[in-house]
């Protein structure tokens, strides 16, 4: 009987995301609800969890509830700790989810929502939340190693340090990108930069409340960090309409990533009480409260998509980014469909926290998948916008021009409609001077949910609504970009540690300023970069961060695999291999695009060689003011080459090292003979 | 009121701040002679541990 129940009820969630799911893909020439594109993503979701990763399971790791995980055998109070599973899923769900899964879908409509879509809900299902599941067991297996541990144990030492280094160039890049996103979103915008430089000193009383007025009020301290940062949002909006305060914090580009490169460094050199781990205690609450709010606000207002299923500009002449929808939706989108990142986090702390193995499961493979549902609402409410202001907003400059007149023109050029006034008016509702080129995603997301919260709570709010969603994207991005900044500062010590032993000392404070500052300067040229390029930064650097995460992910399949071949389950490789092959092909696509492209749009080669073309004949290019300029964007663009070549070469020795591991064991040459801890039973040990 | 701590103990643990009660239980239970941290110094060795390795944030 139950099972005959059961039976149905999975067929009818089928039929229902089937059904969902032609309605998204079959629909032309008319808008069709957020609503179907939700419930689509949510029945493949359950189908995948319910189907997909209980194969792997069983089939697969075989997990047991009564061999002992890590935390159990381990135990010892403060790492590895047996926890309750909704808690490790949260805990687990608050470390992977940032602000990628937001900027990237949002850049990825200017395809129009269905290529993100699609990618998004099948690459989780079969990639991304696979690679995170299949880490996350392997490390429980093994007393919770990290994954460049399991690089070098499993596949061999070359691929260990490679990964390694990979690692370090991937943090610059990423964490310079984000910065980026942070630089377009405050630039000019006295309230937005009010409320984000204000939440360093309420970070800062956080921390000093916990270390001497009320020692372990964690709670205590965030509720009274999230009322102030309330009052830092009015505190902005009080300074933007004051005419005496509102120029002193109206700042240009560089000036601001100058002091975003002034605060890693300060974040990277004091102590964590005081700033960094606050600001984490309040930014996990503001993020949860966030994709809480998203969703209701999604669920009560169930907009109509403006933006049309696909654009014409999937044939790789998008303002956004350049590039054909293949291969560059799977790179623009990294998290939300599959992020290496995760890799790092399923194979760090979230292991030695497992109670039980079965628990994976959901932690593994639930929490990718609400990532997912994330990247979903933040491309409806990218959606929820006209296209025409979607393309003011998110194209740069050298696209649209300066004014409102010029931006409506090179949108009628589209095909799509914006009024002249239209940007104005909007830009005043949400109280900005302008909302024209804003790249980045950031502002044209704010825009979005801005709307959503507005018609869902009755109207009125815009102004503080969109500042609202600026302030949290901001913190989610600059709580990526201080730990981030910490972790390479401490790797940058590691390493510089192999040639002089003392420079490893993580107390000794010339090694902390130094390595700080180096891995300060490394992240922060590739924004300053980016800050002042006339294209807009996001153009070059976006893709560069998009095929760093896929090549991540790439080496954690590659260790997925090995993991899966050596425990003799060679036949079910194919899990792992699956999305392994369709990322190598997408990444070596468009990092060949990206490095040899005859367009000087896609092509940093040809666009290197084309600017220093125009310097040797004296002929400025459009939006680019003095000639002085073009020889450091010819050495950019080759500078983005050469890190485009360095990431591709890293994954081809990690590969190459891998397949020969495959053949050897499968060939036999090799013993299959797991890495694995022998199983314990539970019965063994007894928990604290 | 035990709900509401229940409650405080699941939100603590799942922004990762450092529970010191539980670390004490663990030192009794199994290292009872050896020294015990202050709950200062636990502090800060867990937060410097956690903010020192690769993977503890994400993008």
């Amino acid at each position: 009987m139950r099972s005959v129940r059961h039976v149905i009820l999975w067929g009818l969630i089928a039929a229902l995301g089937a059904g969902s799911l032609g309605r998204v893909a079959l629909s032309r020439g008319e808008s069709i609800n957020a609503a179907w594109l939700l419930t689509a993503a949510i029945c493949t979701y359950l189908i995948g969890y319910r189907f997909y990763a209980r194969f792997i399971a069983t089939k697969i790791f075989a997990l047991d509830a009564d061999r002992a995980t890590p935390a159990l055998r381990k135990s010892d109070g403060h790492d590895y700790v047996p926890t309750n599973r909704w808690v490790v899923f949260g805990h687990h769900f608050a470390a992977i989810a940032g602000p990628g899964p937001l900027v990237g879908p949002t850049l990825a409509a200017q395809f129009g929502y269905l290529p993100g879509a699609l990618w998004i809900v099948i690459g989780v299902v079969v990639g991304g939340a696979v690679q995170d599941f299949v880490i996350l067991c392997a490390s429980v297996r093994r007393d919770g190693r990290s994954l460049g541990q399991m690089a070098k144990d499993e596949i061999g030492p070359v691929a260990g340090i490679t990964a390694l280094v990979a690692v370090l160039g991937i943090m610059i890049v990423l964490i310079s990108v984000l910065a980026l996103v942070v630089v377009n979103a405050l630039k000019s915008s006295p309230w937005g930069t009010v409320t984000i430089t204000l939440t360093i000193p309420i970070a800062m009383f956080m921390g000093l409340y916990l270390r001497f007025l009320r020692p372990d009020r964690v709670l205590e301290a965030s509720a009274i960090g999230v009322a102030m940062l309330v009052g830092a949002l009015w505190a902005g909006q009080w300074v933007a309409a004051n005419p005496a305060l509102a120029p002193l914090f109206t700042l240009s580009g560089p000036t601001i990533a100058l002091l975003i490169m002034a605060y890693g460094f300060a974040a990277s050199v004091l102590p964590v009480w005081l700033l960094l781990a606050p600001r984490d205690y309040l930014s996990a609450f503001v993020k949860i409260g966030v994709v809480v709010a998203l969703a209701i606000g999604i669920l009560l207002v169930l907009p109509p998509l403006a933006m049309p299923a696909v654009t014409q500009f999937i044939d790789g002449s998008g303002p956004v980014f350049s590039g054909k929808v293949f291969p560059f939706v799977f790179i623009t989108i990294a998290c939300g469909a599959i992020s290496g990142f995760h890799a790092l986090i399923a194979s760090g702390t979230t292991p030695k926290l497992l109670a039980r193995e079965p628990d994976a499961v959901l932690v593994g493979y639930g929490a990718m998948l609400t990532e997912s549902l994330v990247a979903i609402m933040a491309l409806i409410a990218a959606c929820v916008l006209t296209p025409g202001v979607y393309f003011a907003i998110n194209a740069p400059v050298a696209a649209i021009g300066t004014t409102a007149e010029s931006a409506a023109l090179a949108v009628a050029q589209w095909g799509f409609v914006l009024q002249p006034g239209e940007m104005d008016a909007l830009a005043r509702s949400v109280g900005e001077t302008s909302l024209l080129s804003r790249t980045g995603g950031a502002p044209s997301l704010a825009v979005g949910m801005a709307h959503l919260f507005d018609r869902a709570l009755g109207g009125g709010g815009m102004a503080l609504w969109y500042h609202f969603a600026i302030m949290f994207e901001a913190l989610f991005i600059l709580t990526t970009l201080d730990a981030g900044t910490r972790v390479g500062r401490f790797m940058l010590q590691d390493l510089g540690g192999q040639l002089w032993p003392r420079f490893r000392d993580v107390t000794w404070q010339p090694a902390v300023w130094i390595a700080s500052a180096l891995f300060v300067s490394c992240w922060g040229y590739f924004l300053y970069q980016g800050v002042t390029d006339p294209l807009g930064g996001i153009n070059s650097l976006w893709p560069l961060f998009g095929m760093a995460n896929q090549l991540l992910a790439a080496v954690a399949l590659c260790v997925g695999t090995t993991v899966i071949i050596r425990m003799g389950k060679a036949r079910y490789a194919w899990t792992t291999l699956v999305p392994l092959c369709w990322l190598l092909i997408v990444v070596f696509t468009a990092g060949w695009q990206k490095l040899f492209s005859a367009d000087p749009r896609i092509g940093f080669l040809s666009h290197a060689n084309k600017f220093s073309a125009l310097h040797a004949a004296g002929t400025l290019p459009p939006g680019i003011e003095s000639l002085d300029a073009l020889p450091r964007m010819v050495f950019n663009d080759r500078l983005d080459a050469a890190v485009a070549a360095f990431f591709l070469l890293s994954v081809i020795v990690i590969v190459v090292d891998s397949v020969r591991t495959w053949l050897a064991v499968i060939s036999g040459r090799q013993p299959a003979g797991s890495t694995e801890v022998p199983a314990q039973s539970v019965s063994l040990f007894v928990a604290d | 009121m035990l709900r509401l701590r229940r409650w405080a103990q699941l939100l603590r643990t799942i922004i990762g701040v450092p529970d010191y009660e539980r670390y004490v239980c663990h030192m009794r239970a199994h290292h009872a002679d050896a020294p015990l941290l202050t709950p200062t110094e636990f502090c800060t060795a867990r937060l410097n541990a956690r903010y020192s390795r690769p993977g503890s944030r994400c993008c």
